[in-house]
């Protein structure tokens, strides 16, 4: 077979030259060959999409797409450092986000009455919180960029108390209840974090790094006010690891997993970690 | 009379054939992405030339609340399209092709004699070679362009464990926006890509499936006289030393 470098100008000047009929042979042969090629190829490449999208469907999403996003999720997690933090800005920047989510928050709110459940891992017992409880732990602000998974974002100041100085406070969420230091986690912690609304028609999950976590708060004020209604009064999660739908609004109940916690937005089809 | 000349090589048929489909479910895909929060437009002030999109347009096309989907598609085909462009570049790399695909100081002035000469103003005889200075510049920016989609996604696909690429990148928003304009620019590039696919006709386009050319050569002096082997002598002078396996 004569092969000639297309740039090795001037050509085809020191090869032998082939008869035309047997060039158009072989060049009729060799492009039936390669359009079969690309068509099987192609017919290939079908048959993998309607692999990747086969039921069974896995929440909203089919299993194998689901699994490939799990996949992405672990990969995360494995690069995940509780010192890396998520940029903060300029308080002056900090303006009120779009009221996006209001599932969980039909029933009327009495702020006296409300408490927040948390259940022990160890011993499953619920303890109840009042908001007082809360703002007795050290107060952390932070002005940090909220981002929607619908794809905006708006940064907005935030106050609250660290949920991992929470749980260092109150070790609920080990079995053998010593406090959960998030740098040197003890060997029988949760590793996973369920959160409800007091009505339990809105859930999220939470890895127990993302929880523990500095920048994740049981939040009470945004922009320097209490929370409103609409934005989770009296108690809200917050944070900049995960996007929006992860900010339960208005607290009901916490509680610790083996397994992941069922989620809202991932029964819907959403990416469960929904990690940044 | 006629004969074979090799032009493309079998893994860079490969790559750009995978390439197509891949890139293509990336952009459907992330047009559903892009639905949930539509706010890009050309214009200024309260003046908009172009919206990105109008509504008429997701109709069409069913693009509307399809965000979860196209996040589970967009996450598991970037892998594809991220480690078959990474195998693409290192193949141009390791296999020497790079040397037809990068543009060197003349392919500036030859891209814009190409662009002359297409637009029917420029008349003389265009040097015919594996690439000309457009195409050297055309296919060495959309690798670029591969990078900055890769860089930017990362940037707003993990804006806090990869904070200091997003910070890089101008923060998530801008990241968010340079990883759609960079979409639309894949689109321009398709658009000019099919019109000179379609001009330059079958031969060029078999080469891309079945790797080979006809070319007519001279059975006299041997000299190729029509097909991507022919230099004219008159634009030597153009493209010195593009011939990097030259004896």
């Amino acid at each position: 077979m004569m092969t000639t470098d297309p740039n090795n100008a001037p050509g085809a000047s020191d090869a032998a030259l082939r008869p035309e009929a047997e060039v158009l042979a072989e060049a009729r042969r060799r492009s039936r060959r390669s359009f079969i090629g690309l068509g099987l190829a192609g017919l290939a490449g079908l048959g993998g999409w309607q692999w990747l999208t086969a039921p069974p469907d896995d929440s909203g999403t089919p299993h194998r797409l689901r699994q490939a996003l799990d996949a992405n999720g672990r990969l995360s997690q494995a690069y995940f450092k509780q010192t890396r933090l998520a940029p903060e800005f300029a308080r002056r920047r900090a303006t009120t986000p779009r009221v996006n989510g209001r599932v969980g928050l039909a029933e009327a709110l009495d702020p006296a009455a409300w408490r927040m459940r948390v259940q022990a891992y160890g011993t499953g017992e619920t303890q109840e919180f009042t908001l007082a409880d809360i703002q007795a732990l050290p107060k952390v602000t932070m002005t940090t960029e909220l981002k929607c998974i619908e794809g905006w974002s708006t940064v907005v100041h935030w106050a609250g108390a660290r949920l991992s100085d929470f749980l260092a406070r109150y070790p609920l969420a080990t079995r053998g209840g010593q406090p959960a230091d998030p740098l040197n986690p003890p060997a029988d912690l949760a590793p996973y974090v369920g959160l409800r609304t007091p009505d339990g028609k809105y859930y999220v999950g939470l890895d127990i790094a993302s929880a523990l976590h500095s920048q994740t708060l049981l939040c009470y004020e945004m922009n320097g006010q209490p929370l409103t209604a609409a934005h989770g009064a009296p108690l809200r999660l917050v944070t900049p690891l995960k996007y929006g739908i992860k900010h339960l609004k208005r607290i009901g109940t916490i509680t610790f997993a083996d397994a992941r916690p069922k989620d809202y937005w991932a029964e819907l089809g959403y990416d469960w970690d929904a990690g940044h | 009379m006629k004969q074979l000349v090799e032009k493309h090589p079998l893994a860079i048929r490969w790559f750009h054939w995978v390439n197509f489909p891949v890139l293509s479910l990336m952009i459907w895909s992330g047009l559903w992405i892009y639905w949930a929060n539509d706010v890009y437009r050309l214009g200024w002030g309260k003046t908009t030339l172009v919206k990105f999109f109008p509504q008429s347009f997701y109709a069409a096309f069913h693009l509307d609340h399809k965000l979860a989907q196209g996040m589970s598609w967009h996450f598991v085909l970037m892998w594809v399209f991220f480690l078959n462009g990474l195998l693409y570049v290192l193949y141009t790399i390791f296999s020497g092709e790079w040397r037809y695909l990068l543009p060197n100081r003349h392919s500036f002035r030859e891209a814009v004699l190409v662009t002359l000469h297409d637009l029917g103003i420029y008349k003389k005889p265009l040097p015919v070679r594996k690439f000309n200075g457009a195409q050297q510049i055309a296919y060495t920016s959309v690798v670029v362009m591969g990078l900055g989609s890769v860089l930017t996604g990362l940037a707003i696909y993990k804006p806090t464990q990869l904070g200091w690429l997003t910070q890089l990148l101008g923060g998530y928003e801008f990241a968010r926006i340079v990883h759609f304009a960079l979409t639309v620019g894949y689109v321009l590039f398709f658009l000019v890509h099919i019109a000179q696919v379609v001009r330059a006709g079958w031969n060029n386009f078999r080469a891309m499936v079945a790797g080979f050319e006809l070319v007519e050569v001279d059975p006299a002096t041997r000299q190729v006289v029509a097909g991507p082997a022919a230099l004219p002598a008159a634009d030597a002078a153009l493209t010195p030393n593009s011939s990097p396996r030259s004896r």
